[in-house]
């Protein structure tokens, strides 16, 4: 089959490409850019784009799919619809299911799952036996079954003994270590530790929990040669701890979610349970630091630590309800609203953090717009203004704190493995 | 004259008239407790649920003898394992109880914000019996009463709450109502047990038992408490003791006119010595007799409004 997307503005920061044309694909593969007779004109299913933007398939690298074990809250089918929708046409799913993934077998599980749609589900499997923190996964073969890196999800790598193999035995593959910081003897409280949490009378987790992990790992990664990627940094300090391991040139990589830089920890005055997460949303200062991070590069991407969770388990009395949010259905929007239009980010720095720079951490090939390619794209519409409905997500889950919440920044389609998804169809290309 | 408000969640923006109402309405209160028949059938019919999630015999105590007082119908809902474990959720308890048809619903929580939470899934009057380290407000307004009642005024006088303030659900509500009502508010205490920037609220902060004493016209001390890991915020009761607990020589050396607030159950020898618990300074008894008046205050005022 053969579709053109007409009048498309083109952006790959990699290929410094950044123009407007016309892009033929067939049966999946780009075909021509510009130079379309108008024979193949009437040949193809024509798409007017208008100027909309076209660019490598973003990538969430920190997704929680929940399958196996939590089939009611999330599977990898409704979880990659709501990626399409959200954008995306490749994620990374983190370990914390049930079982964990910890072995080869659900590695292959999860695969095979995902194996038949569009959006690329690329397993993080546990950096040890059961996230316990007590002996290394078999990280060779989980690697050979499809696991792109490490992680002992929801918690720290417990020691730093444990954490030096892990570090070492997985540079062999060249993976990251994906790690949450949190040190566990200052963890346990329910939101940010602040004056917030001292009006609400609710426990706080402080930045120094996130810090200290942090700079322990930027220490270990420098010791083993390992590569460290901080997950959902959230603390000032953490960003600026970062920043100077990147320059000393040590391999460390930080992603950021969306609530991150777009919300702060004076919400929680509503005990609405949809602001609660871990890392906690911080105060204005933190907020500032992620937007800066995100300038300067020392925050590699965004990813959205979409983590669904049922009602009947998220309404619920604050201490008690589970940490975690939503985030692929509407991260694209909160990034263009809170980053591009108010001009922290340029277009293409968006495409590097969201499509390039998580693909270069998980080692993957990112998609380049040439003839000859296969077509792995996220077309986007910076300027659209529209309004969050979570009873329109595709997410089985509807645990997102921006239900009504105005946005500018959509996503149109996602093109990959010769599937189009588009105006809420999927559609075989 | 009524509130402005159908619930009572906390004193945090309380207005100083509606703690004014419900403190002179404890006055009436207070002297029907004085009565040989202490019983008035104002809240005949009323139906008030205790829903009390976690441990207290006090204040549901005094709670349900303020709704026998004023003639309502109260049902004890009393539980201490978590709804989680129960296997119930919370909201299905309270729409089971609320389906019941009850007037008013009095919750006391381990969590924060349960009560906030109660009044988007109930249509009763809610009153908050302690969430959390949150707010306290009823004991808020029992010590204002009392305070008021030895000294006859709120307004210009210095108070200071003693003890893990950090942990404390009464330490909030005592600052805020006090504040409505022109009062300053300090805090004494180990910096363990000092809530991260309290001083924002305009709160002046003493590590010094003696400072606090000698500067201030009332202490309100409040409990160590073991069972929430205070044993972890100082080295020893013992200590606690030799540098902030409340003695009668501490007292006589630096502030024989101080009047001693303490919301029980007091820990003898820990922040107040026997001497003082059972002296002349405290009014530890009185704020017991009065927390029925002030509650009655609050049933009657919430119960009686017209939604």
């Amino acid at each position: 089959m053969k579709i053109i997307l007409k009048q498309v503005n083109l952006l790959h920061p990699e290929q410094k490409l950044n123009e407007k044309n016309d892009l033929l694909i067939e049966d999946g593969v780009i075909k021509k850019i510009g130079g379309i007779s108008e024979a193949e004109f009437k040949e193809a299913k024509v798409y007017e784009m208008n100027g909309k933007f076209c660019s490598p398939g973003f990538f969430d690298m920190h997704v929680h799919l929940r399958e196996p074990g939590r089939e009611d809250e999330e599977t990898v089918e409704t979880g990659c619809n709501a990626a399409a929708v959200g954008g995306f046409t490749g994620v990374a799913c983190m370990p914390n299911t049930n079982p964990d993934i910890d072995s080869a077998e659900v590695v292959r599980f999860i695969k095979e799952k995902a194996a038949k749609h569009l959006v690329d589900v690329f397993p993080v499997a546990a950096a040890t036996l059961a996230r316990k923190g007590e002996a290394i996964s078999p990280m060779l073969e989980l690697h050979e079954a499809g696991a792109v890196g490490f992680s002992d999800d929801g918690v720290a790598i417990k020691s730093a003994g444990i954490l030096r193999n892990v570090l070492e035995y997985s540079r062999m593959i060249d993976a990251p270590v994906i790690e949450h910081c949190e040190d566990e003897s200052l963890a346990g409280g329910a939101m940010n530790e602040s004056f917030t949490s001292t009006l609400l009378g609710l426990q706080g987790i402080p930045n120094v929990a996130e810090d200290l992990i942090v700079i322990r790992d930027i220490m270990m990664a420098e010791f083993t040669g390992g590569r460290v990627h901080i997950a959902h940094i959230s603390s000032k300090n953490a960003v600026d701890l970062v920043r100077q391991a990147k320059k000393k040139g040590i391999k460390v990589t930080a992603e950021v979610a969306p609530h991150h830089f777009a919300l702060t920890d004076d919400l929680l005055k509503t005990f609405d349970t949809n602001y609660k997460m871990n890392p906690p949303l911080r105060t204005r200062e933190d907020v500032d630091a992620m937007i800066e991070g995100l300038k300067d590069g020392t925050i590699d991407c965004i990813a959205s630590d979409h983590a669904p969770h049922s009602i009947e388990e998220k309404e619920m009395e604050f201490i008690y309800a589970p940490n975690g949010i939503l985030g692929l259905e509407t991260q694209i929007g909160l990034a263009i609203s809170e980053l591009v239009k108010k001009k922290h980010l340029t277009l293409d720095q968006l495409v590097e953090k969201f499509a390039i720079n998580p693909r270069k951490i998980l080692n993957l090939p990112v998609p380049a717009i040439k003839v000859g390619e296969m077509a792995n794209f996220t077309i986007f519409d910076p300027e659209q203004i529209w309004t969050v409905d979570i009873t329109k997500f595709k997410s089985k889950a509807k645990n997102a704190p921006y239900d009504k919440r105005l946005l500018t920044g959509k996503a149109v389609a996602v093109i990959n493995k010769r599937k189009m998804f588009i105006d809420d169809k999927m559609i075989e290309i | 004259m009524s509130l402005s408000n159908r619930h009572l969640l906390g004193l945090s923006g309380v207005p100083k008239e509606d703690l004014q109402l419900i403190l002179d309405t404890a006055r009436t209160f207070r002297e029907v407790l004085e009565r040989p028949i202490k019983k008035v059938p104002t809240l005949q019919g009323k139906t008030v649920v205790n829903l009390f999630y976690e441990d207290s015999t006090r204040t549901r105590i005094s709670f349900e003898l303020a709704q026998k007082r004023l003639s309502a119908d109260t049902i004890n809902f009393s539980t201490s394992t978590s709804s989680v474990k129960k296997g119930e959720t919370f909201k299905d308890t309270v729409r089971n109880i609320e389906a019941m048809k009850v007037d008013m619903i009095v919750v006391r929580h381990k969590s924060a914000g349960v009560p906030q939470y109660l009044t988007k899934i109930s249509k009763a009057n809610i009153i908050n019996a302690g969430d959390g380290l949150h707010e306290h407000p009823t004991q808020g307004l029992l010590d204002m009463y009392s305070i008021n009642e030895r000294l006859g005024r709120l307004e210009g006088l210095k108070v200071c709450i003693v003890g893990d303030v950090a942990h404390s659900r009464v330490a909030l509500s005592n600052i805020y109502g006090l504040k409505t009502m022109g009062a300053q508010v300090s805090v004494c205490g180990p910096s363990t047990m000092i809530p991260f920037g309290i001083e924002a609220l305009g709160i002046k902060v003493y590590h010094k038992i003696e400072e606090a004493l000698k500067e201030n016209d009332v202490l309100n001390v409040i409990r160590i408490q073991l069972e929430r890991d205070a044993g972890r915020r100082i080295p020893s009761l013992r200590e606690y003791h030799n540098y902030f607990g409340v003695t009668t020589e501490r007292i006589e050396k630096f502030n024989k006119d101080i009047v001693i607030l303490h919301p029980g159950p007091i820990n003898r020898g820990v922040e107040l010595s026997s001497e003082v618990a059972d002296g002349p300074y405290q009014v530890i008894l009185d704020q017991v007799t009065n927390g029925v008046a002030v509650r009655m205050a609050v049933l009657y005022l919430l119960g009686t409004m017209h939604s």
